[in-house]
């Protein structure tokens, strides 16, 4: 049985190439064009933390696409869990909270240059577990000094509580009852265990799973209630191959939430970059992503988006009904949303979701993730515009200047992705077909004066 | 070099706001910053004209200033304002034997911290751990240039906070690279270098300082590790600030004023007076204070 260590779990995707949804939807903020999921991510973890106060609803997503038998989910929590507690949810509904928070890709169109000559230069501002292993030998688990607090059936899943006095008895009942567990792991859970955390261990139920007919996991969650606003993400460290992926999802009431132990930066956006990019945007952003992170020598945690639920500008995805939330642990709402329970734009759902990227691993990330609800409701979002030029065959004087300022920003747009990305300013020239721009704008200055003269153009 | 190292720390809390503004993207506009120190210098202006100072001193009200704007975040601009208002007149009203009790810029962020119903943080984290270096440069720094003996209680805070940290990571058998990662921190330094150093406002003996120290990091340690709170440092200080005529009268010593030779101070006799405060007795009466401090 394969251990899925994380914090949450990890769930492993397959390889994915950039989906692009066309849409119609205008937006204030230019045309909505594309998004990027987190699909485009392997070995991505998706966790979704709804808070109030100490009440906390963790949603934890499984990607897992290996036999259901060989998988297994340990997860350090902080307080016993009763079988209402725990919950499985919809993969649905996270994949809609990934698209709407998704970075997004919106157009412009240039203007007719003879037919308006002021050419607006600068872009508006964004707004701104078969049955749960029967202990074969009770004596041996007390033996060992593990405690099956307890053990729930939940949709597809066996569920088990367990508290230990010492990790090496735990790590040996995890081993003995068929988890692998990562040489190493030991001390992390020695570390948990002292902190007074029981360990939440999950695996496929197959005979449950048979009945539902279906080989995909849906997603775990939990409710619990704890001063602590963290994700133990030390675990998963002790045996990756090379760095994880994470993207921590939360709703709160007041404002966005950032790590408090770690850096958080705001993923660069409001960007103008080349329009080929278009046919490419999930590879321009996982090319930037680890940009970035390189940029940032991974010890930051990326803020890729923070809006209040209520609305979007433009909209990846529709915002989330409150029927939706409510299922990822949005306990506060006051239902009185419209009749659908989708939210009225502007009317807000008093809830404001953050998400959050992080690429980790032991060296830079030691210690777990501990976050804070701040009272910024500033929104912000990760999107890139493309301005496509005027191609007409209009011919004034203002064509030529049309023509000289649009090289200049063209060649600004090919620095901007070459910095954001790391990708060979060459070939993002040659992509663009710069060259052929340059030559037109040079024959546009050599052009003899009298050429302009009586018409002859 | 000029004589009163609060010039130092000026230019050293300067040069980390625009290198934390410039570099590593804090959450603080040029307005937010303009209007707290702006904040800070009219409250300080109207303190010495209430108060009927000898002369208007901004170089007290710039320091608190800027260590708002490197400390203090909230989305209510009108709080960065009730926050100069906090740290000016809780200098000037909140005073033991001529010694004001709270650090002015502590005492602000703790009273919004705790009154603030989530609309004010600190973001401890924004610093990252590539400031950690300039942090230290600048601390060390100052510790020189003050070449005063209070700067011993900055290496003793940090010395209990590291003792605290390694102390709780060897119990639970956590590898060292966590407590190091706690302690590459630019808010921890800052608070130790600027903060709790504050000569005004800590034990007159060194015996003092070092038990005050020790309290104030037990504090900070019980806060973030047992109540899972943000902020410990800052509530810690300001709880344990009150400690401090306690202290001062149990181990009694010389009494600081900036920039100029140390005086004794005199150890159990009422002091209504320092060298930079011309404080009249009527205006320290516990009855101003309730009026002034408004929060």
């Amino acid at each position: 049985m394969k251990l899925i260590p994380l914090s949450a779990a990890i769930a492993i995707a397959g390889a994915f190439s950039a989906a692009l949804v066309p849409s119609s939807a205008p937006g204030f903020c230019g045309l909505y064009v594309a998004k990027a999921d987190t699909k485009l991510f392997n070995k991505a973890s998706q966790v979704v933390i709804a808070r109030q106060n100490n009440a906390t609803v963790l949603t934890m997503v499984n990607d897992y696409q290996g036999e259901p038998k060989d998988f297994a989910l340990v997860v350090p929590v902080p307080t016993f869990l009763e079988r209402e507690q725990i919950h499985v949810t919809e993969r649905k509904v996270i994949d809609h909270l990934d698209a709407y928070t998704s970075p997004r890709l919106v157009e412009y169109f240039d203007e007719d240059p003879c037919a308006r000559r002021d050419y607006p230069r600068s872009m508006p501002p964004g707004i701104a577990m078969s049955a749960a292993p029967k202990a074969k030998d009770a004596e041996r688990t007390k033996s060992l000094g593990v405690t099956i607090e307890a053990t729930y059936t939940v949709g597809e899943y066996d569920i088990l509580i367990l508290s230990a006095k010492e990790s090496d008895g735990l790590e040996t009942w995890l081993t003995e009852n068929g988890y692998k567990i990562p040489p190493g792991a030991s001390e992390v859970i020695g570390s948990y265990l002292k902190q007074k955390m029981r360990f939440f261990v999950a695996k496929v139920n197959l005979g449950e799973q048979t009945k539902r007919g279906t080989q995909s996991l849906r997603p775990l969650q939990i409710a619990f209630e704890s001063p602590k606003f963290m994700l133990p993400i030390r675990l998963g460290t002790v045996n990756a191959d090379g760095p994880q992926e994470l993207f921590v999802y939360t709703l709160t009431q007041r404002g966005r939430v950032e790590a408090a132990n770690y850096r958080t930066v705001k993923l660069p956006s409001d960007l103008e970059i080349p329009v080929y990019v278009k046919a490419e945007f999930g590879a321009f952003y996982k090319a930037m992503f680890s940009q970035q992170v390189k940029k940032e020598d991974m010890r930051v945690v990326f803020q890729e988006y923070a809006w209040d639920m209520g609305w979007c500008d433009p909209c990846a995805a529709e915002p989330l009904s409150s029927a939706e939330l409510r299922d990822l642990g949005v306990f506060w709402q006051d239902g009185n949303a419209g009749a659908r329970g989708r939210p009225t734009p502007g009317g807000g759902q008093n809830v404001f979701v953050t998400r959050l990227h992080v690429r980790y691993d032991r060296a830079h990330f030691p210690e777990d993730l501990v976050f804070q609800e701040t009272g910024d409701r500033t929104n912000f979002q990760g999107r890139y515009i493309l301005r496509h030029p005027w191609v007409g065959t209009a011919d004034c004087d203002a064509v030529r200047e049309y023509r000289k300022t649009l090289l200049s920003r063209q060649r600004q747009e090919a620095r901007t992705l070459a910095n954001l990305t790391g990708w060979e300013l060459e070939q993002i020239n040659a992509k663009m077909e710069i060259a052929a721009l340059e030559t037109r704008v040079e024959s546009d200055g050599s052009e003899k004066w009298w050429r302009k003269l009586w018409g002859q153009r | 070099m000029p004589s009163d190292p609060r010039w130092f720390q000026i230019a050293s809390l300067s040069g980390l706001l625009a290198y934390g503004s410039g570099w590593l993207g804090f959450d603080i506009t040029l307005t937010r910053i303009a209007l707290t120190l702006g904040g800070m210098l009219a409250m300080q202006y109207l303190a010495t004209r209430v108060w009927a100072l000898p002369g208007f001193d901004p170089k007290s009200a710039l320091i608190s200033g800027l260590s708002l704007c490197l400390l203090l975040r909230t989305s209510e601009p009108a709080l960065v304002v009730l926050a100069a208002r906090v740290a000016v007149f809780g200098k000037f009203v909140i005073r033991w034997r001529g010694k004001h009790v709270f650090n002015p810029t502590n005492l602000a962020l703790a009273a919004l911290l705790l009154g603030g119903d989530g609309v004010v943080w600190l973001s401890s984290g924004q610093w990252g751990s590539a400031a950690f270096f300039a942090f230290l440069m600048l601390g060390v720094g100052s510790l020189v240039v003050w070449r005063a003996a209070r700067s011993d209680i900055a290496v003793a805070y940090l010395a209990f906070h590291a003792l605290f940290l390694f102390g709780r990571s060897w119990s639970l058998g956590e590898p060292v690279e966590i407590p190091l990662h706690r302690l590459e921190s630019g808010a921890l330094l800052l608070f130790a270098f600027f903060m709790i150093s504050d000569p005004k406002t800590t034990p007159d003996s060194r015996l003092g300082r070092t038990l005050f120290a020790f309290l104030v990091a037990a504090g900070a340690y019980y806060l973030q590790f047992q109540l899972f709170l943000q902020g410990g440092l800052v509530l810690s200080l300001v709880a344990f600030s009150i400690l401090v005529p306690l202290i001062d009268l149990l181990l009694p010593g010389r009494r600081y004023a900036w920039g100029q030779s140390q005086v004794p101070a005199p150890a159990r006799e009422f002091q209504i007076s320092d060298s930079q405060f011309q404080i009249p007795l009527k205006c320290v009466s516990p009855g101003r204070a309730p009026t002034i401090l408004g929060i």
